[in-house]
């Protein structure tokens, strides 16, 4: 029996070692992955990003628990950073995930970024699909603790949830552009903690000065006046969830957000547009990797490293430079700049 | 480009909250460039299993100062290969009296490390054990 039609049949070995292929970009991957790809397009993915403490692993491991409590399968993929000096990585999410474990219907796999800088691996929307084709009903992706920037979950997850916390910033800091932009719903997880109506006020404040959506101009939102979630506009305002994921207080509205949100985006037509952004996403990542594998390969010994040098004696800027690098005859790289 | 890096799990069975060594050596392992699954303290056999099994790793790494190895072991090399994963490393640290240490060799166990092990000699076990 082949390893997908394992896969297909249920065998977590299975799912675990085609997940190694695709994670390692090994010889069989590509092959995998598309005799995959039909079996794909059924799950639901949710992004879990948020600061590094801000109770990320914990929320899933919640979210995960309420979800087997309604009988859906549940996929995580948990992202921990790699050291960018030795290549090795802690991945540590699962200490937070013990009670899935002896569960059949949930299926945990750790990655390391292994030198991706956007808050996920660069083989996670592939490892994505893995899942998908096994079938689980709901995907929980987990980001590395990010930043202000690490944005690349939104064009991953049909519902990303950006997940604060209190103390860690005040109003300016929700304003600022980055990853609260990609928010569908907002977490203001520990929120037995100090400051948690201040956090929920910030982004509510944040969201009051969002512009009014297109079309209806003079009818824009004001603070506190419209209720979250699917507008009469056919918009969407994030709501914002106070939880205590620790001891699962406020999960269950949260996951019914996610299934709001969920809702929304089928009966808007706006899963289509999701899925037409994930899948441009992923070609043009793929584009890119071979374009410019193709043209390292046609290069000539020495012609990388005459142009570096040109270019540092200042005798040539890097553009001219890339110029010449693409416009010479290429046979392994055919065509790109030889338009009609 | 296949980009493989060797993949630990380094765990802790049984009921002994200590978990200062397995920390260590997940953090050595790491400096090594190894990608290490820290699953944290008293976990089961079947959770050990069942981790190493999802995050298909070259090694499982188990830390015990409870006393308990010579019941722990057995049972996870065997539930290892219950799930076909033969081809597992599996090694333990911690509190192993000298006389047990043969017979855990024979039930399967590849290296046994006690107190005062230099990390250094654990990277470089792994690496010679994993092809």
């Amino acid at each position: 029996m082949s390893l997908v039609t394992e896969l297909l049949a249920g065998n977590r070995r299975a799912l675990a070692r085609i997940i190694s292929q695709v994670e390692d970009d090994g010889p069989e991957a590509h092959a995998l992955l598309a005799e995959l790809h039909p079996h794909t397009g059924r799950s639901h993915v949710i992004g879990v990003t948020g600061a590094p403490g801000t109770g990320k692993s914990t929320l899933v491991n919640a979210l995960a628990k309420t979800y087997r409590s309604q009988g859906q399968t549940v996929g995580i993929i948990a992202v921990d950073p790699t050291s960018p000096f030795s290549g090795g990585a802690l991945l540590g999410d699962r200490v937070r995930m013990r009670d899935l474990a002896g569960d059949p219907g949930v299926f945990i796999r750790s990655m390391a970024t292994r030198g991706s800088l956007g808050g996920l691996a660069r083989a996670t929307a592939d490892v994505i699909l893995v899942l998908d084709a096994a079938g689980f009903d709901r995907i929980l992706v987990e980001t590395v603790g990010v930043g202000q920037a690490e944005v690349e979950i939104a064009s991953a997850a049909h519902t990303t949830i950006v997940v604060e916390a209190p103390g860690l910033g005040d109003e300016v800091q929700a304003i600022k552009a980055g990853v609260l932009e990609i928010a569908d719903l907002f977490a203001v997880n520990k929120a037995d903690r100090e400051g948690a109506d201040r956090a929920v006020l910030a982004l509510q404040m944040m969201q009051g000065l969002a512009p009014a959506p297109a079309g209806h101009h003079g009818t824009g939102r004001q603070a506190g006046h419209a209720a979250p979630g699917a507008q009469a506009d056919g918009a969407w305002l994030p709501p914002i969830t106070k939880t205590i994921a620790v001891r699962g207080e406020g999960v269950a509205a949260l996951h019914d957000w996610v299934e709001q949100h969920a809702a929304y985006l089928r009966e808007t037509g706006q899963l289509a547009r999701r899925e037409a952004t994930r899948a441009a996403t992923a070609l043009n990542h793929i584009l890119r990797e071979r374009l410019i594998a193709a043209l390292f390969a046609g290069l000539t010994n020495g012609e990388l490293d005459r142009a570096i040098s040109a270019i540092a004696r200042r005798e040539l800027d890097p553009y001219t430079a890339a110029d010449h690098l693409l416009q010479a005859e290429k046979p392994g790289f055919p065509g790109i700049v030889r338009r009609p | 480009m296949t980009d493989r890096k060797i993949r630990v799990l380094v765990a802790k069975p049984g009921l002994d909250g200590h978990d200062r060594g397995a920390k260590v050596v997940a953090r050595a392992l790491r400096d090594a460039g190894m990608e290490v699954i820290y699953t944290g303290i008293r976990q089961t056999p079947e959770m050990i299993a069942e981790a190493a099994l999802q995050e298909d790793v070259d090694v499982v790494g188990l830390s015990i100062l409870s006393g308990a190895h010579m019941a722990l072991c057995p049972r996870i090399v065997e539930l290892l290969r219950s799930q076909g994963m033969d081809d597992v490393v599996v090694l333990v640290g911690g509190i192993i009296p000298d006389d047990d240490v043969a017979p855990l060799k024979n039930l399967g166990v590849k290296g046994v490390f006690g107190p005062g092990t230099s990390t250094r000699d654990i990277v470089e076990f792994i690496r010679q054990s994993v092809g």
